[in-house]
């Protein structure tokens, strides 16, 4: 278990990290997600060692971390821009953290092979370290740091400089063999499709706070906070005020039609009285509804339809103006009236802060 | 007319290469032949073939000059890569606008003249010159003739005069040298001389070869430093070449000790250009 407790950076008058907490479990794969300047970077460098922290304190299976340096903990990073030596060759790159252990030549060959033949490269062990492309360097970045067979491995945003098509195969190939190898991988991105893709759980950050830390599904099912739901997977955004029920739920009106909804937000559920909120739908959580039955329904007006191979996406207008995009599975006409209808479940209201992205 | 520009251009680029031939190929053909003639009496020379000039290089009061000579040079370059590389490392983390303003003040004292520096320096430590009334103010006992004349001094005044020839090409490498590569060799189990002895040297190694050319040539056959600050004390080859010429107007001889500082020049430019030996540290351009 990797534990980062109340973990607190400033830079000068910027706070990067304030007060962080989060237990990593052994073999787990989790990504540290937001937007940049969040401080999940700095997280991954003092996590590394790279980086101290003015407070808090990190342990690594019950032992604090705290006045070990980089070089002497059980971690290895790969780092944004690969950070390769250009002096050395593949070989010699991989095998620079061995050298420094003074392992034994015998061992060293035999082991850079395995960690080259590991990430496909084996045959480019002579090359120069700049005469690779980007995703041949990431690899042996990759190699440079499993070869020392760390506990953990850090990655800051590895795959940042790689094309899309690249990118969606390499994120298969970190994910297969995080779990061929067993190991805790803390990967660090901006990229929220990715963190979906390749994590157990998702540590989101924003200004140096956890927001939330779930897996995806839960974060996509149930964001905890207005910036979750904002940031992760698309969403219809509504705002206005919303209160409290005797129920439990919350009622907030949209179009003049009541719509209930449900909350994580801890200030919205202390007060009873009526708050500034926003609200958060799915696109693929609506319905179109064919009757009058149902909850949260709101009549809307087909603006426009496009189709995107896997569903369609409707561009509809609610009576005053307010505009909501469905995901629906077939084609609507433009003008065609309809109507709309989410469940309360899928209903996200949070208070409404102020400052927020979008 | 496109056609008729870019023939003119053509010469145009030729030019370089004229300037070239006439004053480098050109005396350097001239101080060759002048090295294997005898001298004349009052100077100038006499069109006899001799090799003496070469074989007196060999005589050791000639022989300790240059030893001194690239001693002097190279500890000149030492201490101007042991101050500038702190400085420049310095200067290219500070974020970009104070970047440029610390490049300006490192290269102002190019600003002024060479002998104007000099001759303030030597003003300046003169035996009754300011820094001596000072001293005496500040009732510190010393011998007056002994803050000016001495090698100290002239080390001094090499290492001001030199150090904008270090500072500016490690600048340029140092502001495209990637930090990361230090994180990732600490994270990889380097201590701190292991990440210099292994990474910060090797990659910087080709920046740090031509600023230590850059001081050490001109440094080399620098004679009005030694001879403004160092006096008759401190004869080296630049003075002795000077001497040559214009006191003991022995033409051959200097042009022989010319010729002797070209090659010392030419074989340690190639020592410390050579690729290094392992041959898996290959020399990074810049």
């Amino acid at each position: 278990m990797l534990e980062i407790r109340g973990i607190e950076k400033r830079f000068g008058s910027q706070t990067a990290l304030a007060g962080m907490n989060l237990s990593i479990r052994e073999g787990e794969f989790v990504s540290l997600l937001g937007p940049s300047g969040c401080g999940k970077t700095t997280l991954l460098r003092i996590i590394a060692g790279l980086e101290s922290a003015d407070a808090g304190d990190i342990l690594w299976k019950g032992q604090s971390l705290s006045n070990l340096p980089a070089r002497e903990r059980p971690f290895n990073m790969v780092f944004q821009r690969y950070a390769l030596f250009p002096h050395l060759n593949v070989f010699e790159n991989v095998a620079f953290g061995l050298r420094l252990k003074k392992v034994s030549e015998l061992e060293i060959k035999s082991r850079v092979d395995e960690a080259l033949a590991l990430v496909d490269l084996q045959k480019l062990g002579a090359r120069g370290s700049e005469q690779l492309s980007g995703g041949q360097q990431q690899r042996v970045a990759l190699a440079r740091a499993l070869v020392n067979r760390p506990q953990v491995l850090l990655l800051d945003e590895p795959l940042s400089a790689l094309d899309q098509q690249l990118r969606l195969r390499v994120q298969a190939e970190l994910r297969l063999l995080q779990k061929k190898l067993g190991l805790t991988f803390i990967l660090v991105t901006h990229d929220q499709d990715e963190a979906m893709a390749v994590s157990d759980r998702i540590a989101v950050l924003n200004h140096g706070e956890l927001e939330q830390f779930a897996s995806p599904q839960e974060i996509y099912d149930r964001p905890a906070s207005a910036f979750c739901a904002s940031f992760i997977g698309r969403a219809n955004q509504f705002s206005g005020t919303g209160q409290k029920q005797s129920n439990g739920m919350f009622a907030f009106s949209l179009n003049g039609q009541p719509i209930q909804g449900v909350s994580q937000c801890e200030r919205l559920s202390k007060t009873s009285e009526a708050s500034a909120v926003q609200v958060f739908v799915r696109p693929d959580k609506i319905r179109l509804s064919e009757g009058s039955g149902g909850q949260n329904l709101i009549s809307v007006k087909v603006v426009q339809s496009v189709f995107r191979g896997t569903h369609h996406e409707v561009f509809a207008q609610a009576g005053d103006g307010t505009m909501i995009h469905v995901a629906s599975p077939h084609a609507l006409s433009t003008d065609q009236k309809v109507s709309l209808s989410f469940s309360p479940e899928d209903t996200f209201i949070f208070m409404a802060t102020e400052g927020l992205s979008q | 007319m496109r056609h008729r520009l870019s023939a003119w251009l053509a010469v145009a680029a030729r030019l370089p290469l004229a300037w070239y031939f006439l004053f480098f190929a050109g005396p350097l053909v001239l101080i060759t032949i002048t090295s294997l003639l005898t001298r004349g009496m009052y100077g100038g020379v006499v069109w006899q073939l001799s090799f003496l000039n070469f074989a007196r290089l060999f005589d050791s009061l000639y022989l300790m000059i240059f030893l001194k000579s690239v001693v002097l040079a190279t500890v000149t370059a030492v201490l101007c890569m042991l101050i500038g590389f702190p400085i420049v490392w310095a200067a290219t983390a500070a974020p970009p606008q104070k970047r440029s303003l610390l490049l300006f003040l490192l290269s102002l004292p190019f600003f002024t003249n060479l002998v104007i520096r000099i001759y303030a320096l030597k003003l300046f430590t003169a035996h009754d010159g300011p820094l001596a009334y000072v001293l005496t103010l500040l009732h510190i006992e010393f011998d007056p003739f002994s803050l000016s004349q001495n090698l100290p001094l002239v080390i001094f005044g090499m290492v001001t005069s030199y150090l904008p020839f270090m500072i500016l090409p490690l600048f340029t490498a140092f502001e495209r040298f990637d930090d990361s590569l230090i994180d990732a060799a600490h994270d990889l189990g380097a201590n701190h001389w292991q990440t210099a002895r292994k990474v910060l040297i090797p990659v910087l190694r080709a920046p740090l070869v031509s600023g230590f050319l850059m001081v050490f040539i001109p440094a080399l056959g620098e004679f009005v430093i030694p001879d403004l600050l160092g006096g008759a004390k401190t004869m080296l080859i630049g003075n002795l070449i000077t001497e040559q010429f214009l006191k003991a107007r022995d033409w051959p001889f200097g042009a022989a000790l010319t010729m002797f500082l070209i090659i010392i020049i030419g074989a340690s430019v190639l020592i410390a250009r050579r690729t290094p030996k392992d041959a898996n540290a290959r020399l990074v351009t810049t």
